[in-house]
């Protein structure tokens, strides 16, 4: 179902288009050191057709659209916060009529061999827009669907979501006297997306870039829905320094908090550094080297707390026996 | 930097902007910004490929070159420099 | 209605819901993305029906909830489609979020509304509690009597939706409409294509973005344009301002499209926003909306023959609001009676009463305005009620003290 001749982004080249094009232009107000900065433009990056990008309510809405600016140079909707996949189904089904009807065929201004991709963050993801997600999943629009994973509602003020990890400090999962971070674990998003049986699904590290963008291209080029998510540092909600956004998001890969895989009609591949702790497990690093960079989890390394460093870090251990087996290792 | 102020008569319809954000100057954001050693440079283009808000021109050849009028100064491309080539210097 | 000439048409027994989807067919329409809901199901699986057996060539997105479907819609319209959904009671409610959103992003998509009552408890026939719910949300509402004028509203909503780039709300009474077989003259197909012609793109100018270039309003890579930007407290007021006037600005475009309408029916609509009947010399007036409307022309009938100088008048357009031709049409009248078929909780009276009774306070003589409110969750409104209802409006005259707001056939 994926198109087998494998792209080989060349990073020469992506910055001479990126240089003439510029789908995504400076001036927007995401906050400095933003993952979802990075995310938006490697998504650009991999296109393969021109792109209409469909937005869910969130950081990356907000910040890029600051009437009566906007730092859009790609044709680009936002409707709201629940609805982005609904709305891609919509612009995916009026671009296969009127390219069947031939209609503008006459009209040199407007161009409608593009590729559909739907944008949303944790919130409009796991949480309030799941129904319209598996809705369009169950329809087999062709539409390429990134979560950017942010881990919690940044834009309205760190309040926990679904995507929430076990022990994070959020505004809503304070670190009380009784109850410390969040007490739940994340939900299984790519679990649910995969069991739409759609024919490709993938998780991103923006830090490895070659591997993201492969991936980006991968879930333009399926016949039919895509989804990927996309690790997004987030400095302000995590408490990290903006210059450790990426060496974050590296992390996150080495300690299998975020390992990196792709499924092709359901089958399992691990891929990049993911691979070679599989195969090299004294590889996989401990999870204290990526929570300690950030101020969410601060709390978790007082004595007292301890346990929760040995719960996080049993819970990935398990989630990533799960992976090794599903991926054949 | 002031927005200019349209009245409801002179505004396209459908409430689409009507500026590019190029035009609003992030850069004034900015405590800290790139200073580039061309010397230690070696044209890896990460700091290019990293940057959260397409600040870097680079032709895939050169140094590439920082937009300080929109940079905001987080220093992923100086943290992320293989060759630690990257100074990040109070503006 | 009068008819003003004969034109090639085909006589067919239809209901209102079929008779929606029939025009729906000849409409050009390239995206309908709607989801069952009685007592709209009958337009969504005859468009099914249309589609799969190859009669119509559409995309039907069949969504999973009332909410996607409008926000399909709003997509499918912004990459340049005709877009069209349909639904009814809590399916509107569930929409309420995008209905709002579609008007405000100036997005031309027609939805049949097939009017029934709001949850709770659930109830699954008729009154107007849904529309009227979603009154401010910035739709143009055309509310039809019949089957016939269902089908006549839905083809030229989309000439008014495109020509004022606002969606307009096309609505018919649940059951007593949409499930009820009617006579409906339906037209040519190439009558309808030609009419409606496929969906035309308005151009804009972007001057810091494309230079001065016009380029079309619509999801498309060559003229990239951002729609559903976050607006602050520097622009949204503008914003808003210029989307009311795009309201008031529908008016000529409403009427116009009547007119044009009545050329290729033959069937004309005058004076378009509500027509009168029998009012020439009343003394009282009774002003409701929709099927009912016919109930009451027939009273009107029975108590002229007794002698009495009462008359109807059927609202049509609800919004934009002919707050100008209420004050025209109804200053002369020393009695308005305003029947409304749903609640507006706490206020004082339904919600076409107090639009119609603010309109009339500018007037220089005011009638004295009286509100019924009747038929909500599908009660019947039997002749005698509506004789009722007139003969006490016959005897009110205004005077002070007598209650403004009565309910219609409820027990006490």
């Amino acid at each position: 179902m994926v198109a087998t001749a494998v792209w080989r982004p060349d990073i020469k080249e992506l910055a001479r288009v990126e240089g003439r094009e510029r789908p995504v232009e400076s001036g927007h107000r995401l906050c400095a050191g933003c993952g979802a900065g990075i995310i938006i433009r490697q998504i650009a990056m991999a296109a393969r057709k021109p792109l209409v990008w469909v937005n869910a309510t969130g950081c990356v809405e907000v910040a890029t659209t600051i009437f009566p600016y906007t730092s859009w140079n790609v044709p680009w909707a936002h409707n709201a916060f629940e609805n982005a996949a609904a709305v891609g189904s919509g612009v995916e089904a009026a671009r296969k009529k009127l390219a069947r009807s031939n209609r503008f065929s006459d009209d040199p201004d407007v161009e409608l061999d593009y590729d559909v991709i739907v944008l949303g963050g944790d919130g409009g993801t796991y949480d309030i827009g799941l129904q319209s997600i598996s809705g369009a999943f169950e329809r087999r629009h062709k539409i390429l669907y990134v979560l950017y994973d942010n881990e919690a509602y940044m834009n309205t003020g760190i309040q926990r979501s679904g995507g929430t990890p076990f022990g994070a400090r959020t505004t809503t999962t304070p670190v009380g006297k009784v109850i410390k971070g969040k007490p739940l674990f994340k939900k299984p998003i790519m679990d649910i997306m995969v069991a739409h049986g759609i024919p490709y699904a993938a998780t991103v590290s923006p830090a490895y870039w070659n591997d993201a963008l492969v991936k980006f291209r991968r879930g333009f080029e399926a016949d039919g829905p895509a989804f990927i998510h996309a690790f997004s540092t987030c400095p302000l909600g995590w408490g990290s320094a903006p210059e450790d956004t990426v060496k974050i998001m590296k992390l996150a890969v080495e300690t299998c908090v975020f390992p990196l895989y792709e499924v092709v009609d359901g089958e399992y591949r691990l891929t990049g550094p993911s691979v070679s702790i599989a195969k090299n497990p004294d590889r996989k690093k401990p999870v204290e080297e990526y929570l300690k960079l950030q101020g969410r989890f601060r709390h978790m390394f007082k004595p007292e707390n301890k346990w929760m460093i040995d719960k996080f870090q049993e819970w990935v251990d398990k989630q990533w026996e799960v992976l090794l087996k599903r991926a054949g290792y | 930097m002031s927005t200019p102020m349209v009245g409801w008569k002179d505004l396209p319809m459908a409430a689409i902007p009507f500026l590019s954000a190029r035009e609003y100057p992030t850069g004034e954001w900015a405590v800290f910004q790139p200073k580039i050693d061309e010397s230690k440079c070696v044209r890896c283009g990460l700091c290019w490929m990293y940057c959260p808000d397409s600040v870097y021109r680079w032709d895939g050849e050169g140094v590439p070159v920082p937009d300080l009028d929109h940079c905001k100064g987080c220093g992923i491309c100086a943290t992320e420099c293989p060759t630690k080539a990257i100074e990040m210097v109070r503006v | 209605m009068t008819v003003q000439k004969s034109v090639s048409q085909t006589m067919m027994a239809l209901n209102g819901d079929e008779a929606v989807a029939w025009a729906v067919k000849q409409s050009n329409v390239d995206v309908v993305a709607a989801y069952p809901i009685t007592p709209q199901t009958i337009i969504v699986e005859r468009i099914s029906e249309f589609v799969h057996n190859g009669e119509v060539d559409l995309e039907f997105i069949k969504v999973e909830s009332e909410h996607s479907a409008l926000s399909a819609s709003w997509g499918a319209a912004l990459a340049g489609a005709r877009a069209f959904t349909a639904t009814a009671a809590n399916g509107l409610a569930l929409m309420w979020e995008i209905l709002y959103i579609t008007a405000s992003t100036r997005t031309p998509v027609v939805m049949a509304v097939v009017n029934r009552a709001l949850s709770a408890p659930i109830n699954i026939h008729n009154d107007h509690s849904d529309s009227m719910g979603a009154r401010d949300s910035g739709w143009i509402q055309l509310y039809s009597e019949d089957a016939q004028e269902a089908y006549d509203n839905t083809i030229m909503a989309f000439r008014i939706a495109e020509e004022a780039m606002l969606p307009v709300m096309v609505t018919l009474d649940g059951f007593t409409i949409s499930h009820t077989l009617q006579n409906v003259s339906v037209l040519p197909d190439e009558v309808v294509s030609s009419f409606v012609g496929v969906r035309k793109i308005p151009r804009v100018k972007l001057p810091s973005i494309h230079g001065d270039k016009e380029v079309p309003l619509m999801l498309n890579p060559k003229y990239p344009v951002t729609f559903g930007p976050l607006d602050l407290f520097d622009y949204y007021f503008e914003h808003k301002v210029q989307q009311n006037e795009a309201m008031k600005a529908s008016v000529p475009i409403i009427e116009r499209v009547h007119r044009e309408f009545a050329e290729i029916s033959g069937r004309s609509y005058e004076p378009v926003h509500m027509i009168p009947y029998r009012t020439e010399d009343a003394d009282v007036v009774l002003l409701g909306l929709s099927s009912t409307m016919s109930v009451v022309r027939k009273v009107v009938d029975e108590l002229r023959e007794e002698g009495k100088k009462v008359g109807a008048v059927r609202l049509r357009v609800f919004r934009p609001f002919p707050a100008d031709m209420i004050r025209r049409e109804l200053s002369g009248f020393s009695t308005v009676g305003v029947l409304d078929r749903s609640l507006s909780f706490g206020a004082e009276g339904g919600p076409v009463f107090v639009e119609v009774r603010s309109a009339l306070y500018s007037s220089s003589s005011k009638p004295a305005v009286y509100n019924y409110v009747y038929g909500l969750g599908g009660r019947d409104l039997p002749p005698k009620l509506i004789k009722k209802a007139f003969n006490e409006l016959l005897e009110a005259r205004g005077e002070p003290g007598r209650p403004v707001v009565k309910y219609l056939g409820v027990r006490e």
